[in-house]
C-alpha cells in the first residue's frame, strides 16, 4: 500500500504512453472534405491528453482539498448494492417459486440430470461399481482397465486420422499412467467428457440464434462478457446454494466459464460463410433448417473447431477452481502438492492436465476434419467395418478378466511409476540460489520505471475526469449509445466504492495485456509463417493455457516474492495464448488467391505480410486481443492469491466471508471494465476496417 | 484396489469386534468435507474411520474451506472437522446465526499464529525472540529488502486472515512494513525461497502446520494476548492504541449441519467427543508432508494405536 497514497508528484514517462493508449486512434478517415474536422479532433484529443497529465500531476495537491470528492467517489454516492444482491439471493434460494415449484427444486432437478451421466462416466473410468461406502466400499465390478482406455485413445486416433495420431494420443494417456497420475486424471476426464459436450452444444445453439437474429445477438453479447469476466469465485456461493454441493456444481461453474468462446466463434463462423453458398442452398430448395444443418454449419466447421478447442482448453483450465468445490482429480493434486511446496508434484499433476488437454484437443480436431472430408464408408462384413470398436471392447473385456488374476492389467502398478519431482524441486532451488539477485534487480527496474508510474498515474486521476473521457471516447467511436454505455459502466465502478481497486485492476491488466500483445503478435506471425514454428508455438500456447497458473505461480513467487510484478508475470503468461493463436489463425486463413495475386504483382514477403495478410487478418487479431483482455481479467482472482489489492482481491475476500452480494458487486465491476474495453476496441476496429475498405467480417 | 479390499477386511473385522454397538440410526451416508491441507485430511479421515467403526455410512466430499458453509446450511454436507477460530470465525458466526449450522466443540487442537523467523536470523538480530529486539533499527534493516529499506519487511498472511499486523506494527512502534501474501502457498513459497538462500525473512506462520516442523525457527515473543489488549487502547505498552500485544491462540472447532444430531444422534455424539492433541497432529502431519507417507496409512496407524480412545467416543 506504500504507493497508494499517490505521493509521486512528478509526471512519469510511462504515463504519457498510457494516455496515448487511452485516447483511441483518431477517427476513421472521412472523405477529403472532412479532413479539417478530423484535424480538430486530433487537436482535441491531444489537449485532453495534456489535461489528463496535468490533472494527474496536480492530484497530490488537489485531492486532499475541497475537491477531494472529484478524485475519490464520496461515500454518500454509494448505494448498498451488495446488501440488495445478498437479500435477493437469499430470497431466490429459499422462497422464490416458479409456479408450484421452488427455484431450488428446479435447479436441483437440473443438477440431478447432469449428475446421472457424470456418475456413469466416473464409474466407467475410475471407481467401478461398488457396494457399501467409504473405507468399507467393495468393488463389485471394476472400471475400464488402464490398458483398455489407452487402447481406446489409440483406436480413436487411428480412426480419426491415422497411426501417428493414434500413437500420440495413446502416448499422452500412457504418460498419465507412467507418472502415477492415472486415478486423478480419470476423475478429471470424467468431468470433461460431461462438461465439454454440454458447453459445445449450448454454444452452438446460442451462437446460431445470435447469427440468425441481430437483437438476440445484441442482448447476448453482454451476457457472454459477464460469463467470461465475472470471476468464478464471485458466483461460486450462489451456485452451491442452487445446485448443491459436489461435482455437479463444479461442472456447472465450468460450463458457464467455458461456453462463451463457442458462442462467439459460432456466430462469427456462420457470418463468414460466403453468401454464395447460403444462396445456393436456398436455390436448391433447402428449408431454413436444412440450410443451417446441411450447408451453413458444415461450411463453417473449420472455424467452429477453434471454438471446440477453446471449450476444451477452458474446461481444463477450470479444474483447479472446480476441485475447490468438489471436483477432485488433477486440480486437487496440484493444489495439494503446492500447499506442501512440492513443486515437482505440482508440475507433474499440472503437466498431466496438459497431456489430457492436448490429447482431447487433437482427437476432436481430427474427428471433425474426418467428418468434413466425407470418406467413403468402408465396405465389407460387419466385423471389418467395426473393427476398432470391436478391438477396444475385446481389449477391455480381456484386460478386465485378466485383471482379476493379475492386478497390473487392471490398474497400472505403482512400482512401475516414474517421478521427476526431485528434479523440479532441485531446478527451482538452483535457479533461486543462483539467480535470485539478478531477478531482484530486473524486477526493481521494471517496478520503478513501468509498473509503479503507471499505477500512480491511474490512481491520481479524478474519477469524474475518467468518466468524462470514457464517455467522450465511446461517443466519438461508436455514437451516442456507446457513449452512454461507457458512462453508465464507469459510473457503476464509482458507485460501488471500489474505485481504487478498479484502477489497480486497470493498471495490472493493462500492463499485462500490452506485454502479452507485444510478445504475442510477433509470435503469431512467426507461427503462421512456417509449419514447424506453428507446431512448436501451438504446443507452447496450449501448455500455457492449460497448465494451471497455480503451478508456475508458486515458483514465480519464490523467485520474485509476492506482489504486483509476480502477478503481472502470471497474467501475461496466461493471456498470451489467444494473442498468438488468433493472430496465426487470422494470417493463415487469408485467401490464398489474394496472396498469390500479391506475389504476381511482385510484392516481397514483407509487403505481402504488411499489406495483404496483416490487414486482412485484423478482425481475427482483434478477436484475439479481445480474448487476451478477457483472459487477463479472468486471472484476477489468481493475482489476489499473491497479494495484489485489486478487484480480484475484493472478490476473494467476499468469498472467504461468504458474502454473495459483495462478491457479485466486485465481480460485476471486473465485467464492467471488460465490457468497456471490449466495446471501445470493437468500435475502433470497425472504424479501422471501414477505412481499409474491408467489408464487415469479410475476408 | 488391493488397498480397498484390505480396508474392507479391516473394517469388517472392526464390525465383528464392535458387535455390541447399536445399529446406525440411518443408512444414509454422513458427508464429511475434505479441504486441501494435510492436517484437515487427517482429522477428517480419523473421524470417518471412527464413524465407520460405529457402523455409519460415510462419504468424504471435497469442498472449499469457506464455500462449504453453503452446503452445511442446506444439509448437502454434514460435518466440517476443522474450522479455525483464527481464520474461520466470521464465516462460522454467520452460519451459526442462521440456526442451520451448529458448533460441535473443539477438536482439542489449538491454533497458533504469530510472527516467526528462521533460526539463522538470530545471529543477525540478537535479542530475538523477544519482540523488543525488532525495535532496533539495525535489526529491522537486517530484515529489509530493496523496496522496504530501511524498514524491515514483514510478510503477513492474506488480507482475509485479519490478524491486525498493520495495527500491531504501529502500536508497538516497530520499524517494519507489512506486506500481505495472498495465500498460504505463496506465503510458504517465500519462506522456502529465503531458507534455501539463508536469506532474511520474518513472517506469519501458523500451527499445526508442516512449516514449523520442516524449518528451524522460533516464534517472536510479544506481550501475551488478552481480550483487553485488542479492545482497550489504554491497556498495555502503548497507552493510545490497541493491538500492542501478540495474537490470540484459539481452538479449532468442529461444525456440522444442524440436522445431524436428529438424524444420526450417535454420530453427533461421537463427533462431539472427538479429541486429539497438537503433538499427535504434528507427528502425523510430519509423517505425511515431510516423510511422504499416505494419509490412509498414517490414519490406520493412529486407529490401531488408539483403539481404547476412539471406542469410548462411540460407546453408548
Amino acid at each position: 500500500m506504500a504507493d497508494a497514497g499517490g505521493t509521486g508528484a512528478e509526471r512519469p514517462a510511462a504515463g504519457g504512453a498510457d494516455v496515448a493508449a487511452r485516447a483511441p486512434t483518431p477517427a476513421p478517415a472521412p472523405p477529403a472534405g472532412r479532413m479539417a474536422g478530423r484535424r480538430l479532433w486530433l487537436v482535441l484529443w491531444g489537449g485532453l491528453a495534456v489535461a489528463t497529465l496535468v490533472l494527474a500531476a496536480l492530484a497530490p495537491r488537489l485531492s486532499a482539498g475541497p475537491l477531494a470528492d472529484l478524485w475519490v467517489p464520496p461515500a454518500w454516492l454509494r448505494p448498498d448494492v451488495a446488501g440488495a444482491i445478498s437479500r435477493f439471493m437469499a430470497w431466490l434460494t429459499t422462497e422464490a417459486r416458479i409456479g408450484p415449484l421452488a427455484v431450488t427444486e428446479i435447479t436441483r432437478a437440473l443438477a440431478a440430470a447432469i449428475e446421472a451421466p457424470y456418475e456413469l462416466a466416473r464409474n466407467l473410468l475410475v471407481d467401478g461399481w461398488t457396494e457399501g461406502r467409504g473405507r468399507r466400499a467393495q468393488q463389485v465390478f471394476p472400471p475400464l482397465s488402464w490398458i483398455a482406455i489407452v487402447a481406446a485413445a489409440v483406436a480413436l486416433g487411428v480412426h480419426a486420422r491415422g497411426w501417428r495420431l493414434g500413437l500420440f494420443a495413446g502416448g499422452c494417456l500412457l504418460y498419465l499412467a507412467v507418472f502415477g497420475q492415472w486415478q486423478s486424471a480419470m476423475v478429471t476426464l470424467a468431468s470433461v467428457v460431461i462438461a465439454v459436450p454440454i458447453g459445445v452444444a449450448g454454444g452452438l445453439v446460442l451462437g446460431t440464434l445470435a447469427w440468425a437474429s441481430r437483437p438476440f445477438d445484441r442482448a447476448l453479447a453482454p451476457v457472454l462478457d459477464l460469463m467470461q469476466t465475472v470471476p468464478t469465485f464471485a458466483y461460486l456461493v450462489p451456485i452451491l446454494f442452487l445446485f448443491g454441493f459436489g461435482p455437479v456444481a463444479a461442472l456447472i461453474a465450468t460450463i458457464i466459464y467455458a461456453m462463451p468462446p463457442m458462442v462467439r466463434v459460432t456466430t462469427l463462423a456462420l457470418r463468414q460463410v460466403p453468401a454464395e453458398i447460403a444462396e445456393y442452398a436456398v436455390m436448391a430448395g433447402c428449408t431454413p433448417w436444412q440450410r443451417l444443418r446441411r450447408v451453413m454449419l458444415p461450411a463453417a466447421l473449420p472455424d467452429l473447431m477453434v471454438g471446440v478447442n477453446q471449450v476444451i482448453m477452458l474446461t481444463l483450465n477450470m479444474v483447479i477452481i472446480a476441485s475447490m468445490i468438489g471436483a477432485g482429480g488433477l486440480g486437487f493434486d496440484v493444489l495439494n502438492a503446492l500447499r506442501r511446496l512440492d513443486i515437482g508434484g505440482g508440475i507433474e499433476a499440472g503437466l498431466a492436465i496438459v497431456a489430457l488437454a492436448v490429447a482431447l484437443d487433437r482427437l476432436s480436431q481430427a474427428l471433425a476434419e474426418r467428418a468434413r472430408s466425407a470418406r467413403p464408408a468402408v465396405a465389407g462384413p460387419w466385423l471389418r467395418r467395426h473393427r476398432w470398436p470391436v478391438t477396444v471392447a475385446a481389449v477391455a473385456v480381456a484386460t478386465g478378466l485378466l485383471g482379476l488374476a493379475f492386478p497390473a492389467m487392471q490398474s497400472y502398478p505403482d512400482s512401475l511409476t516414474v517421478t521427476t519431482r526431485a528434479f523440479w524441486g532441485d531446478l527451482v532451488r538452483w535457479v533461486n540460489v543462483t539467480y535470485f539477485d539478478s531477478f531482484e534487480a530486473a524486477k526493481g527496474a521494471a517496478l520503478t520505471h513501468v509498473l509503479l508510474p503507471v499505477k500512480r498515474f491511474l490512481l491520481a486521476l479524478p474519477w469524474v475526469w475518467v468518466l468524462a473521457l470514457v464517455t467522450l471516447a465511446g461517443w466519438r467511436l461508436g455514437g451516442r449509445r456507446l457513449g452512454l454505455l461507457g458512462f453508465l459502466l464507469v459510473l457503476y465502478l464509482a458507485l460501488t466504492g471500489l474505485w481504487e481497486q478498479a484502477m489497480t485492476t486497470l493498471y495490472l491488466c493493462g500492463v499485462s495485456v500490452v506485454l502479452a500483445g507485444l510478445i504475442g503478435l510477433p509470435l503469431g506471425i512467426l507461427a503462421a509463417s512456417s509449419a514447424v514454428a506453428g507446431r512448436i508455438l501451438g504446443a507452447v500456447t496450449d501448455t500455457l493455457q492449460t497448465l494451471p497458473s497455480f503451478v508456475y505461480l508458486i515458483p514465480v513467487v519464490m523467485l520474485f516474492r509476492v506482489g504486483d510484478f509476480t502477478a503481472m508475470i502470471a497474467v501475461t503468461l496466461y493471456a498470451l495464448a489467444p494473442a498468438v493463436r488468433y493472430t496465426a489463425h487470422g494470417l493463415r486463413s487469408v485467401a490464398p488467391e489474394l496472396v498469390e495475386a500479391g506475389t504476381m504483382a511482385g510484392c516481397s514477403r514483407w509487403q505481402i505480410l504488411l499489406r495483404i495478410r496483416l490487414p486482412l487478418a485484423v478482425p481475427e487479431i482483434l478477436l484475439g486481443l479481445n480474448q487476451t483482455i478477457m483472459l487477463a481479467l479472468s486471472m484476477l482472482v489468481i493475482t489476489a492469491l499473491v497479494g495484489t489489492r485489486d478487484l480480484g482481491q475484493e472478490v476473494y475476500i467476499a468469498l472467504t466471508r461468504a458474502d454473495v452480494g459483495a462478491g457479485l458487486v466486485a465481480g460485476l465491476a471486473v465485467a464492467a471494465i471488460a465490457i468497456v474495453a471490449d466495446r471501445l476496441i470493437a468500435a475502433g476496429a470497425r472504424a479501422q476496417r471501414a477505412r481499409l475498405g474491408l467489408a464487415e467480417g469479410g475476408r | 484396489m488391493r488397498k480397498a479390499l484390505a480396508a474392507a477386511v479391516v473394517a469388517a473385522a472392526g464390525m465383528v469386534s464392535g458387535g455390541a454397538l447399536a445399529a446406525p440410526e440411518s443408512e444414509d451416508p454422513i458427508r464429511l468435507t475434505l479441504h486441501d491441507w494435510t492436517g484437515q485430511l487427517i482429522t477428517t479421515n480419523i473421524m470417518a474411520a471412527v464413524l465407520e467403526e460405529a457402523g455409519y455410512n460415510v462419504e468424504l466430499v471435497q469442498a472449499d474451506y469457506l464455500a462449504q458453509f453453503a452446503g452445511l446450511k442446506t444439509g448437502d454436507l454434514h460435518v466440517a472437522m476443522e474450522m479455525w477460530e483464527t481464520t474461520g470465525r466470521e464465516a462460522m458466526d454467520e452460519a451459526t446465526a442462521t440456526g442451520l449450522v451448529v458448533n460441535l466443540g473443539s477438536t482439542g487442537l489449538e491454533a497458533i499464529e504469530e510472527w516467526w523467523y528462521p533460526l539463522y536470523m538470530k545471529e543477525r538480530c540478537p535479542g530475538l525472540p523477544n519482540w523488543e529486539a525488532l525495535k532496533d533499527p539495525a535489526c529491522a534493516e537486517a530484515f529489509a529488502t530493496v523496496e522496504t529499506a530501511p524498514k524491515g519487511r514483514y510478510l503477513g498472511g492474506a488480507v482475509t486472515w485479519g490478524g491486525f499486523d498493520d495495527e500491531r506494527v504501529v502500536a508497538l512502534g516497530l520499524p517494519f512494513e507489512v506486506i500481505h501474501a495472498g495465500t498460504d502457498a505463496a506465503l510458504f513459497a517465500e519462506l522456502e525461497s529465503a531458507y534455501q538462500r539463508q536469506a532474511p525473512i520474518i513472517m506469519w506462520v501458523y500451527a499445526p502446520h508442516w512449516a514449523p516442523l520442516k524449518y528451524e525457527g522460533e516464534w517472536v515473543e510479544f506481550p501475551p494476548y488478552t481480550p483487553e489488549c485488542y479492545n482497550d487502547p489504554a491497556w498495555g505498552i502503548n497507552p493510545d492504541m490497541a493491538y500492542d500485544c501478540g495474537k490470540p491462540r484459539g481452538p479449532i472447532w468442529k461444525v456440522a449441519w444442524a440436522g445431524l444430531a436428529e438424524k444420526w444422534p450417535g454420530a453427533a455424539r461421537a463427533i462431539e467427543a472427538f479429541h486429539v492433541t497438537n503433538d499427535e497432529m504434528g507427528a502425523m502431519i510430519a509423517a505425511v508432508d515431510l516423510d511422504g507417507r499416505s494419509v490412509e496409512d498414517v490414519v490406520d496407524e493412529w486407529m490401531a494405536a488408539n483403539e481404547a480412545r476412539w471406542s469410548a467416543w462411540i460407546a453408548e
